[in-house]
Order: C-alpha cells, then structure tokens, then sequence
C-alpha cells in the first residue's frame, strides 16, 4: 500500500549570501521561479514551493507541468526524502524509486562492473543480488566484455544503457520520473521503452514532471500544474493541459 | 523537551540507518582511495613512501636539533606523524563531508552520516598503509617491536569513535557556516606543533608541559595509539579522557546533528 499525503507544504530556501538590507521590505515576484522574500528577521529567503496540499493513492499516475522554476524539482525532491518541508506535513508511505540523474555515482574510472556495485549501493541494492543479477545487467545493457573496461571508454549510449539497467533492476512501489528517459540507438530506445512501460506499470503510484503534452495525456491520470511554487490547477489531464498549453 | 527528545531520536535513526548500511560508506570510501592512485603502480603505497621520507628527513634535523637519540626519536616521530595525519585529516576532510557529497546529498535519501563514515573510513585505509613504516624503522633501527603493540588497536577504537563524533558536528557547522573548515584547517596546524609530535614531551619544563599536554585532548588521544607502538602500556588518565570526551561529544553531537539534520540538503 502505497500513499503520499502532502498537507499545506512549504519550501523555503535561505539565502546566506544576498544583501537583506538591499531586499528589505521589498517582495519581489521573479518572471519564473520562486518568490524572493525577507522574513520578519531580516532573513533572505526563496519560497520554492507554498502551501501544496495533495494526496495521492494506489493506481495513481501523476503528471507534475509547469514552467523552469515553478517547484517542479522540489516537488520531487520532497518525494524522495532529500528535502523536508520548512512548514506543513509531508507524509510518504511506500518505497520510493526515481529515474531521475540514473548516472549519479558513477565513477568513470573504475570498470563497468565496479559501478555497478557502487550504483547499486547508492540505491541500496543488496551486493549479493548484484552479483546473482551481474549477467542480467550485461544482457540488457548489450556491454558484453566491455563490462570489464573503464567507463571512461564507453560512448555516451553505452553509459546510459548500464545505468538504466541498474536503475530498473528493483521495482520501486512509488516511481519518480523527470521525462521520459529515452536511451540509446533505436535499436535499444524500443527495448528500454518496453521496460519502462514495464516498470511504470507495476509502480504503484508514478509521478512524472514534464513539458511534453503527449507524455503527459499518455500515461497520467491526474495533472497538477504548479506555478510559482503554488498549485495552479489540479484536476482531470485533458482539462489540466488544454489549460496549461492552451496559452503558449 | 519534546525537542530535544525528537532531535535525538533523528540522529540516531541516521546513525544506526549508516550502520546497517556499512557497505556504502566502506565502498565509497574504496573508491575515494582508489580514484586517487588510479593508473597508477604501486597506487596507495606511494603514501607509505612519502610518509617514509618525510620522517626520515624530518628525523634526520629535529633529532640532531633536540640531540635525540635516533633510536628513540625516529620511532616516536613516526608513529607520531602517521597518527597525526589520521586524525587531522580526519577532522579537516570531516569539515566538508556533506559540502563535497552535495550531489548525492541532493539526489538520494542516504542517512547523512555515511558521509563522515565514508570520510573516516578513507582515512582509515591511508592510516593502514602509513602504519607499516613504524615495524619497519623499529627493526631497522634495531628496536624490538613489542606484542603491547596490540593494546593500539583499542586505542585506535576509542580514538576513532572520537573523530566520528567531532566530524559529524563540524560537518554540520561547516556546511551552513562556510568559514569554519578554514578556521578548523588552521587550528589543527597550530595543534601539530603544540602537540608532541616533533618533540619529545619530556623536553618540557614540568610547568609548561600541563598546559601543552594535559589539556591538550590531541595528546590524549595520540598517546593512546603511540605509546603501545613503542612498547609501553598508555597511562590511565589518557583512557579516562578519552572516554570522558566520548560520554560527553556524542550526545551533544546526536542533540546537535539531530537538530538541524533536515536543514543540511538547504544549507548545500
């Protein structure tokens, strides 16, 4: 069972190294991004999200739209446990997977099969189901006796392919995605495609931030479009885009 | 005190989450010290060897300086500078722990104290390649390399359960106060020299020597980890400041990590 529960969440972020005394009493409204603030003290600060109440269930596919800046990463990050809340409650309940930076930690010194125990203990992959599921990851990833080499001798396609096999080696119930991941030649983008249809299938719940309209009608069931750090709209996908997209 | 009671219980869910993760900071750690002397032939030993130089040189004018005899004096710069570097390395590195883990910090909801663990634990395999210079001169120099050598090792437990706790609290400070690993940097230079390591502590005036040793918490420590390399049995008052600093550093540190452990990913 599966559930996220986000009651009145903010975010703000100090800023250290800004003027207060140039800021005071001014709010300004940035074109994009965040509001900048001074707080009652005289602290600087960016509210990157305010107020965002939600809660999603089983089954739920979520699609995150909004410009650069309007929270969307936050959102995210607030996901996977990296930030909490500066106010409000932010509830996850369920094991949390994310597509998102799936290079994080690869060293591109040390050979393709090192990684792959440094990748998978960053995600918290026990070493001894690495070791068992080794021929798997060569298999999908097509390295061959390359697994064996620095990666700093890989092409980029053959980088992304062995993070993406690592990344989609356990099934999270919660799936966090930044687009669509598309890697490698055509030959392999069909592959990776089907498992990641896969994989977002058997996540219990997916939330996916995105600029692409197709993606989002495609594989979304609710839509919440954020903007300046607020929620602007939330609601039925078609509705929600021929909102969003309707003026641009 | 509900406060107090949740700060506490958040930093020691985060630092039992790192124990039973021991293999992530252990590989990383690895890693660090294998990125380093990448390519490289002899790899790591190359610290063996320029630690080797060092207090050969070293030795060589000081114990001339302070009239010495090379057969006590060489040993005990050694193990003194190979000690040393463990654990002011341990703390300067511990200062930026969380500041040069920034991408991982942002990324994925590691527990926060696997990036001291994983600094401590580099400096740990650097220390278990330094440490091999220290039977090599003794034999050398022709000195027996006595079996209290092993009392070391708890030594080295009590010292290093004390650099975990001064890492995770300066860490923390210094990933919001950016002018601290500075400040941290230059203090445990002033500490290398006023603490005996390139002197001998009998060289001093009885009445000096409190201030330069007794309250000195490096001396402690060090001399835990030295005196039984050089074949003598660590005094007791050594041990009790150790574990005194131990009673009374981690659980402020747990208060203090706790605390502010959620502001950490902010303040990166």
């Amino acid at each position: 069972m599966a559930k996220i529960h986000f009651e009145d969440v903010c975010v703000d972020f100090p800023v250290y190294n800004a003027d207060s005394r140039s800021l005071k009493k001014q709010l300004m409204q940035v074109a994009t991004g965040g509001r900048v603030d001074v707080s009652s003290n005289g602290k600087v600060y960016v509210r990157s999200l305010d107020r965002i109440s939600f809660k999603f269930h089983d089954g739920d596919r979520i699609g995150v739209l909004g410009h650069n800046g309007a929270g969307k990463s936050t959102l995210l990050r607030l996901l996977t446990g990296v930030y909490h809340p500066s106010s409000g409650r932010a509830e996850v309940q369920g094991d949390i997977g994310s597509l998102i930076d799936i290079s994080l930690g690869i060293d591109p010194e040390a050979t393709g099969r090192d990684n792959v125990y440094y990748r998978g203990a960053l995600l918290g992959i026990p070493s001894a189901v690495l070791t068992r599921r080794m021929d798997e990851i060569i298999d999908f990833s097509e390295l061959g006796d390359f697994i064996d080499m620095p990666i700093r001798t890989y092409s980029t396609g053959m980088h992304l392919r062995l993070a993406f096999a690592i990344s989609t080696l356990v099934q999270p119930e919660i799936l966090l995605m930044d687009e669509w991941l598309s890697v490698g030649d055509e030959g392999f983008r069909q592959k990776a495609n089907a498992r990641l249809h896969d994989f977002v299938r058997s996540s219990s719940i997916l939330v996916i931030a995105s600029h692409s309209r197709e993606l989002i009608l495609d594989n979304c069931t609710r839509v919440i479009w954020l903007e300046h750090g607020r929620i602007r709209m939330d609601g039925d996908p078609v509705d929600v885009c021929n909102h969003y997209f309707g003026q641009h | 005190m509900p406060d107090l009671a949740t700060s506490f219980s958040t930093a020691t869910a985060d630092v039992s989450a790192t124990i039973k993760r021991l293999r992530l900071p252990i590989l990383l750690g690895w890693q660090d010290v294998k990125q380093r002397y990448r390519r490289s032939m002899i790899g790591p030993f190359w610290l063996t060897i320029s630690t080797a130089i060092l207090v050969g040189c070293i030795g060589l004018i000081f114990g001339h300086l302070f009239k010495a005899p090379m057969k006590e004096f060489l040993p005990f710069l050694a193990s003194g500078l190979v000690i040393w570097t463990f654990m002011s390395s341990s703390i300067i590195e511990g200062c930026t722990a969380f500041t040069t883990a920034d991408h991982i910090i942002r990324q994925l909801p590691i527990p926060l104290t696997v990036h001291v663990a994983r600094v401590l634990w580099r400096n740990i395999i650097i220390l278990a390649h330094n440490i091999v210079i220290i039977p090599i001169a003794m034999l050398f120099l022709g000195r027996e390399f006595s079996l209290t050598a092993i009392i070391s090792l708890f030594g080295f437990a009590l010292v290093t359960l004390n650099l975990m706790w001064i890492s995770l609290l300066l860490g923390t400070i210094c990933t919001r106060y950016r002018d601290f690993p500075q400040m941290v940097a230059s203090l445990m230079q002033v500490m290398f020299y006023t603490t005996p390591i390139m002197w001998m502590p009998r060289l001093l005036p009885k009445e000096v020597a409190r201030y330069f040793l007794d309250y000195n918490p490096f001396y402690h420590l060090m001399e835990l980890m030295r005196a039984p390399l050089l074949g003598t049995v660590p005094d007791a008052k050594h041990w009790m400041v150790a574990i005194a600093m131990l009673l009374v550093g981690w659980p402020v540190t747990l208060l203090f990590f706790g605390k502010f452990r959620r502001r950490i990913a902010y303040w990166l």
